[in-house]
């Protein structure tokens, strides 16, 4: 088996397009689903990787993106909900060369999920987690779910939403997440971007993905996606830049009071007050993270943060082979042997 | 002084103090002397839960039994013959499970006025009398070590310490064994730490030369030598076996071994051996939770390792769901249950033999999963390398069987090579134009494997039911009965690598005895006693309940009677008398202990007087 492990992980960029991941299956969401956007760019950015298609995986928990595995020609794992994050760790840990990517919803990931969620990225597991947020169930007809808005009035919450929503990108980065990032299934240009910078990343790399139900939450994102808004509800990080919006580009973002408040460009403010961006400042990206849900700050997209750190499969295996460097492979019937031991004669 | 020898067959020993007493330490090594002198030896720890709990106390006592002798011993012993008791609280927990006739050599300073209120005794039991149909002896250890060891200016409470190897160095007079072995083990433990291995050493020889010089010990015993097949032997633990047996697997198949485990008593140590285990290859997820420590498992699984995730009731009840998934996906895994006393935290390190339902039937939907159950320490090496072999060949989830007895119970082990193990079957898919995910061996029904990093193998799987062949998601109603027909018959298949049954005594006739798990030694104790005694017995003892032996069902008709003892309300009657429409007698306990083999013989010889 060590011949499958070990083999070359890369082969010669363009062997392979589009087409070669996708399968015969037809694709069923609903139509104007925003999934298929965020599956376009996957089958889009595999053949760009150099990576081998059978060292590619994509494991899936439950729910409507979770049915994505089905439709990537590569080695594909529907499994339980909420479960997809442990059983990807299991496949990453066991062969380190496969690039494995885990696809996620609100309610699968945030939910049932939670708890694998903050551990996955806790242990920097090498995993690539798009989480396509859609803030509701879908496939069980409309409930509302982690990251459904208060007071959203949904098929189990008719007169509106108690639960206050996780800001996934928030959470990632409380978790110990070393790439967190946030696009939207309706802006290809920048989610192929966040992709791949995504799929570059050594370490876990979480990506937040909007995709609009068209079904139960039509709209849901219109506020900061659609083109009449974006400019003026939204904001895109760049590391090294500084955080300006707005149709004019006459806005941007300064700390005052230790937090992030949004000032006009030009009269008591000029480009050089506002925060210039480091992706690699975690206390930086935690305040910005803070202004997703605040009304009266543009909603940030872009990478949030991106540090590298050793991950627990390189580690896990990096240990092992520390030892048996130091020490040589074991020898099976010496272990089963023991210490203590004596002979009957 | 010439002292007399009495010769017996065997012989249960109980070291019991308090916590911080090493009596742990004292029974093990106890156990590996007597078992290295060529004795059957079969031991049980008994401690408290709480970590360090408060000292003399009740609740504090830790104790460590260890039964030995001539023949084949199967179990902890019934009642124990000899008690060292090193303060008032852990005379007083053990009376109950003395013979009437037991010696009690107690630490006369663990009865001053404070052991004594602390243990709840209102008068002191070494001198009112309730002693007296027991052959006391009472001995002031640290007074004597305080004594032996005044050259070498030690604090009080080293010399304190010394207590349990005095004890140990009685219990080798006593017993007619030698010292030198435990000498040696101290000389490689503390060579180096030359205090505490001298005042050790004089302690051990000390309480040998007490006992020998004293005239309140009026004989020694002698054990004969037991019939031990010749080869290297070691004391090992279930838990231990269990690791064992999964390293031994992973070594044998070629495929490097994966464990995503959750802590849990009373089978954590299986996890604790496994993580030492790093220059075998072998990968360990510590998972956040029960569910996370089996769905890795499975992804490793899906990636080609051989996978185990291990638990105990508590935990496999979260990880029923993943089961079923294991069971859709046929994938290998070996998923290990130790059980304990339930329902919810129930007794956490007491054992019962009360998950069999849930290892059997506890899964939505139709979704059958092989099952093994150990029958002693040793046998958890060996069930756990057959599941393994099982896995592996037929693609499915594999249960062993374990519990909280077995676990932590030990005897010794005739520990054999990796040569000598069987081989393993299986195979990796090789053809990609050929391959279908869901291609069968038609002899086993085994799926064709193939697993990310081989080329030309890309398939797309998961938990929805898949067409036939093909593994395509498949809503279709009649594929669904086939694929649920076809999971069955493959478990159900695996009855051709199973041994049949082989029965113990009259091979027909009136009273069948089927036991399985840890019950096998006091059932097979019980039996071969009443059947020396001419009493006309079967006895059947199960490994595999998944399937089932393929001659059971005719075996089983051969008998008027059928009787099985189990530590549960009756979990193997229910399915045997489902499966095979016979009654059965059941007898159960359910006390967090294992059963005696009194308690089998007595409950034999009420049915035996019942017979028309």
């Amino acid at each position: 088996m060590t011949n499958i492990i070990d083999k070359p992980t890369t082969i010669p960029v363009g062997e392979l397009t589009a087409k070669d991941f996708k399968t015969q299956l037809d694709v069923r969401w609903c139509a104007g689903c925003g999934d298929y956007s965020v599956l376009a760019q996957l089958q889009k950015l595999m053949p760009t990787l150099g990576i081998p298609r059978e060292n590619f995986c994509v494991v899936s928990g439950i729910g409507c993106s979770s049915r994505f595995p089905y439709y990537v020609n590569v080695y594909g794992f529907h499994t339980m909900h909420g479960r997809a994050l442990p059983v990807a760790s299991g496949i990453k840990i066991a062969n380190p060369n496969l690039s494995v990517w885990v696809i996620t919803g609100d309610g699968d990931g945030m939910a049932i999920g939670g708890n694998h969620f903050i551990h996955a990225i806790r242990r920097n597991m090498d995993l690539k987690i798009l989480l396509l947020n859609n803030q509701i169930y879908s496939m069980t007809k409309g409930q509302y779910s982690p990251t459904s808005p208060q007071f959203a009035k949904t098929k189990s919450s008719p007169f509106g939403v108690l639960d206050y929503p996780f800001n996934p990108v928030s959470l990632a980065l409380g978790s110990g997440a070393t790439f967190a990032a946030r696009s939207s299934a309706s802006n290809p240009k920048h989610l192929s971007y966040v992709m791949e910078r995504a799929a570059k990343h050594k370490g876990i790399s979480f990506v937040e993905i909007y995709s609009n139900c068209v079904i139960f939450t039509d709209g849901a994102f219109e506020k900061w996606t659609d083109k009449h808004f974006v400019d003026e509800n939204s904001i895109f990080l760049e590391d090294g830049k500084t955080l300006v919006y707005g149709q004019n580009r006459d806005k941007g973002i300064i700390i005052d009071d230790l937090q992030p408040k949004s000032v006009k460009i030009g009269e008591q403010y000029t480009e050089a007050d506002l925060i210039k961006y480091n992706e690699k400042n975690l206390a930086l990206a935690q305040m910005i993270a803070t202004m997703s849900y605040d009304n009266d700050l543009p909603r940030p997209f872009g990478v949030f943060y991106d540090i590298e750190k050793p991950s627990y499969n390189e580690l896990v295996n990096k240990q092992i082979e520390d030892i048996i460097n130091r020490s040589g492979r074991g020898d099976v019937n010496k272990l089963l042997l023991g210490d203590d031991y004596w002979e009957i004669k | 002084m010439e002292k007399r020898i009495e010769i017996i067959e065997d012989v249960t020993v109980r070291f019991a103090g308090d916590s911080g007493d090493g009596m742990q330490l004292t029974g093990t090594l106890f156990a590996k002397n007597c078992g290295a002198i060529g004795d059957d030896v079969n031991t049980f720890p008994d401690y408290p839960s709480e970590i360090r709990p408060p000292s003399d106390t009740l609740y504090g006592v830790s104790a460590y039994q260890v039964h030995f002798g001539s023949k084949k011993m199967n179990t902890m012993g019934d009642k124990i013959d000899v008690l060292f008791a090193m303060n008032a609280a852990s005379l007083k927990v053990n009376l109950p499970y003395l013979k009437k006739d037991a010696i009690i050599i107690v630490n006369s300073a663990g009865f001053g006025p404070n052991n004594l209120k602390l243990a709840k005794y209102a008068s002191n039991p070494l001198e009112d009398g309730s002693l007296s149909i027991y052959k006391v002896i009472s001995i002031d250890i640290p007074s004597i070590m305080k004594e032996e060891l005044k050259d070498l200016s030690l604090q009080v409470k080293q010399v304190e310490r010394t207590k349990n190897f005095f004890a140990l160095g009685i219990a080798y007079w006593m017993f007619s064994e030698p010292l030198d072995i435990t000498i040696q083990w101290l000389k490689t433990k503390f060579g180096k730490k030359i205090e505490i291995y001298e005042s050790n050493v004089r302690a051990l020889k000390a309480g040998y030369k007490y006992a020998e010089e004293s005239p309140e010990f009026e004989f020694r015993y002698q054990v004969p030598k037991a019939q031990m097949k010749p080869g290297f032997y070691r004391n090992i633990t279930g838990n231990e076996a269990v690791a064992l047996g999964l390293v031994a697997a992973s070594e044998k198949s070629g495929l490097p071994l994966y464990l995503g485990s959750y802590p849990i008593t009373p089978a954590t140590e299986i996890l604790h051996h496994l993580s030492g285990y790093k220059q075998y290859g072998v990968k360990i997820l510590q998972a956040e939770d029960e569910i996370a420590g089996i769905a890795s498992a499975i992804g490793a699984s899906f990636a080609g390792n051989l996978a185990a995730t291990t638990t105990s009731g508590p935990g496999l009840s979260l990880k029923v769901e993943s089961l079923g998934l294991a069971v859709i996906m046929e994938l290998p895994l070996v998923v290990v249950d130790v059980q304990r006393a339930g329902p919810s935290t129930g007794m956490p390190t007491k054992p019962e033999q009360s998950d069999l339902f849930l290892a059997m039937f506890g899964r939505h939907g139709e979704a059958p999963i092989p099952i093994i159950a150990a029958r002693s320490a040793n046998d958890c090496f060996y069930a756990t390398y057959e599941a393994a072999q099982i896995a592996l060949k037929y693609m499915t989830p594999v249960f062993v069987l374990s519990d909280g007895y077995l676990a932590q119970g030990t005897e010794p082990w005739l520990v054999p090579t990796i040569e000598e193990l069987p081989d393993f079957e299986f195979e990796f898919a090789k053809d990609p134009n050929e391959y279908k995910p869901y291609k069968r061996n038609p002899q086993t029904l085994a799926r064709m494997w193939s697993i990310p990093g081989m080329k030309g193998f890309e398939h797309q799987i998961g938990g929805l039911e898949k067409e036939n062949i093909t593994g395509i998601v498949s809503q279709d109603p009649l594929n669904h009965q086939l694929m649920t027909e076809l999971r069955a018959k493959k478990v159900a298949g695996i009855v051709q690598d199973i041994p049949n049954a082989t029965v113990e005594g009259e091979q027909s006739g009136d009273l069948l005895i089927i036991g399985w798990g840890s019950t096998y030694g006091a059932i097979k104790n019980a039996f071969d006693k009443l059947r020396k005694q001419g009493h006309k017995l079967s006895f059947v003892h199960l490994r595999w309940l998944n399937p089932f032996p393929a001659n059971l069902g005719e075996i089983i008709n051969k008998f008027d009677r059928i009787f099985i003892p189990e530590g549960n309300m009756g979990q193997l009657a229910f399915i045997i008398q489902a499966k095979f429409l016979r009654p059965v007698l059941g007898y159960h306990k359910i006390q967090g202990k294992p059963f005696t083999a009194i308690e089998i013989e007595q409950q034999l010889l009420k049915l035996l007087k019942e017979e028309k």
